[in-house]
């Protein structure tokens, strides 16, 4: 396999102007085939705007975007693909069963294999037994997992979501997830665009940060994490209550952010923290409950990433 | 894949998405009022008490009945995908926008098409024998494309409130109906009347009706036939150029 036969998604320089507004800046990106790739960003990134050029729902100012080879918004490029777009829904009016016979006519599947198939998908998700049922009569995760079964219906090469489980209970979205590994372990590639920090660690390969419609950072999530320096923290937590003028003393705290009944202390020396702090707490007689050195989260390299952006 | 069978593929899967439409939109409650009650009530009110004869009226009924069903559905059915989201589902699916809008368009028309029975099952009802039964028919059809397509134009706006199309459209269909000879036959109309009828399709269609049922009408049969495929080609066109602009700005 060639080099340019192994990429799933290119992306080169691509740019969208909303009027005066840049929404996506000289975008460049490779999403190798097989590879779960996530897309994050806070609100108004820029994110949705790529997603929606590269699915072909928008056209870009400047730039190109090829989905397996083909240009992005033609006809091939959107026939190998399946897409589960940002607050999209299922047709109300219309049963699960009869969706997913829409969507699987839409895409020329033939009409036995797309019986097989939104049967066997129905059942993975747990919707089978209510698949005659207006979608109306759905739950917001039973539509969010249908909507999932509708985009799988032509065994795409390639997979687009949009939040997949932004505002979902747990059970969904843990169904989801699952069921995104079991696709991608087929050997498809997956493109996720998220601002959930856990979902990106727990799925993607590869990540790229967006802010400002400009590429903040890609790489794996293991390396853009360790490769933020000073964001190291302490974790603790006492017997009783204590407020935040507690820390006040500590001069190797940087900052402090308040998790339940934990404290999390922000610090380059961490283990000069730990000392610190018990024997603080140990001249005012508080008992610590729990105390851990955390390395940086990938939501700390990214608040650092974006945040970083902002300033500049 | 030939340019023939992209051709071909796509015409499929427009009378898909016309289905779809045709599925969840013909029972919706602004569907039924505009486009039958509306007619129907709009009808009666000029009809009852004026001791016509059935003969004289059913082509004005027939010409209203047509433009009002072939109108109500192709102009919400854009903002209706708007505002339940489910427009974005197929527009990254793979249909170019001519085909979303000519599923739009079909299932419009075919509405259109079977209401308009109605009026000739009472013609027939009402021993009014009809001359020309195929002409009427290519009439129809002809007539009832014309009129999804200016429904289509209606919904041209990005916006997400199909009620603010369907008062957009009935601010059109109204002034529309009273330009086109369906109350008053055009040879009756002042000449001012009559020129401002010639810019409705309606007109022509009206006109065909009558020379159908009732052996009189204004123009030729070729003519208004003419004009009919003059103003679907023209409404067709702007439809689907102005829909290719605007449909990316609704979602």
């Amino acid at each position: 396999m060639t080099a340019n036969e192994s990429i799933g998604i290119q992306v080169s320089n691509l740019t969208k102007n909303y009027g005066k507004l840049t929404a996506v800046d000289q975008v460049s990106f490779d999403v190798r085939k097989g590879e779960i790739f996530g897309f994050l960003g806070p609100n108004g990134a820029g994110k949705t705007t790529t997603a929606r050029i590269i699915t072909g729902v928008l056209k870009a100012d400047k730039g190109e975007a090829l989905v397996m080879g083909y240009e992005a918004g033609t006809l091939k490029a959107k026939q190998i693909a399946g897409v589960v777009p940002e607050t999209a829904n299922a047709y109300e009016d219309l049963s699960g069963w009869k969706n997913m016979d829409l969507m699987g006519k839409i895409y020329g599947v033939p009409k036995n294999i797309i019986k097989d198939r939104s049967e066997e998908l129905l059942k993975k998700v747990n919707l089978y037994s209510r698949k005659d049922e207006l979608v109306r009569t759905y739950s917001k995760g039973m539509k969010q997992r249908l909507i999932l079964c509708m985009a799988l219906i032509s065994d795409p090469e390639i997979l687009f979501l949009d939040e997949p489980t932004a505002g979902l209970d747990v059970q969904s979205s843990r169904m989801i997830k699952d069921f995104l590994l079991e696709f991608n372990s087929d050997g498809k590639t997956i493109f996720l665009t998220t601002h959930q920090m856990e979902e990106a660690n727990q799925l993607c390969d590869k990540i790229a940060i967006i802010d400002q419609g400009v590429i903040v950072k890609i790489g794996s999530p293991e390396r853009i994490r360790t490769e933020i320096k000073g964001m190291h923290s302490v974790e603790v937590s006492f017997e009783g209550a204590v407020n935040h003028h507690f820390f006040n003393s500590l001069s190797e705290v940087k900052s402090l952010k308040k998790k339940g009944d934990k404290y999390k202390l922000y610090t380059e020396k961490p283990g000069d923290t730990v000392v610190s702090l018990a024997k603080h707490a140990s001249a005012r007689n508080l008992e610590i409950v729990s105390l851990n050195v955390l390395s940086p989260s990938l939501e700390d390299a990214f608040l650092s990433l974006t945040r970083r952006e902002k300033k500049s | 894949m030939s340019d023939t069978a992209i051709l071909f593929q796509q015409a499929k899967r427009a009378w898909i998405i016309a289905r779809k439409d045709i599925r969840i939109y013909y029972s919706k409650g602004p569907v039924i009022i505009f486009g039958i009650l509306f007619p129907v009530f709009l009808f009666l009110s000029f009809a009852v008490g004026r001791n016509l004869p059935f003969e004289s009226l059913i082509p004005g009924l027939l010409g209203m009945v047509l433009f009002f069903t072939s109108t109500s559905i192709s102009p919400a059915v854009a903002p209706w995908e708007t505002q339940a989201r489910t427009l974005e589902r197929l527009m990254s699916a793979p249909l170019k926008t001519h085909t979303i809008i000519l599923g739009d368009i079909l299932a419009s028309f075919l509405y259109g098409v079977l209401v308009s029975i109605v009026p000739l099952i009472a013609c027939v009802g009402f021993g009014i024998k009809i001359s020309h039964p195929v002409i009427l028919m290519l009439g129809i059809i002809l007539a009832g494309f014309c009129f999804s397509s200016l429904g289509l134009i209606f919904s041209a706006a990005p916006t997400s409130m199909p009620s603010t199309i369907m008062m957009l459209s009935v601010m059109v269909k109204f002034p529309v109906i009273f330009i086109s000879g369906i109350f008053i036959p055009l040879d009756q109309l002042p000449e001012w009347g009559r020129i401002i009828s010639f810019v409705s399709p309606l007109t022509y269609f009206t006109d065909i009706a009558r020379l159908c049922i009732k052996k009189r009408g204004y123009f030729s049969l070729g003519f208004d036939f003419l004009m009919l495929v003059a103003f679907t080609i023209l409404f067709l066109l702007f439809a689907m150029i102005i829909h290719h602009i605007t449909m990316p700005k609704r979602i």
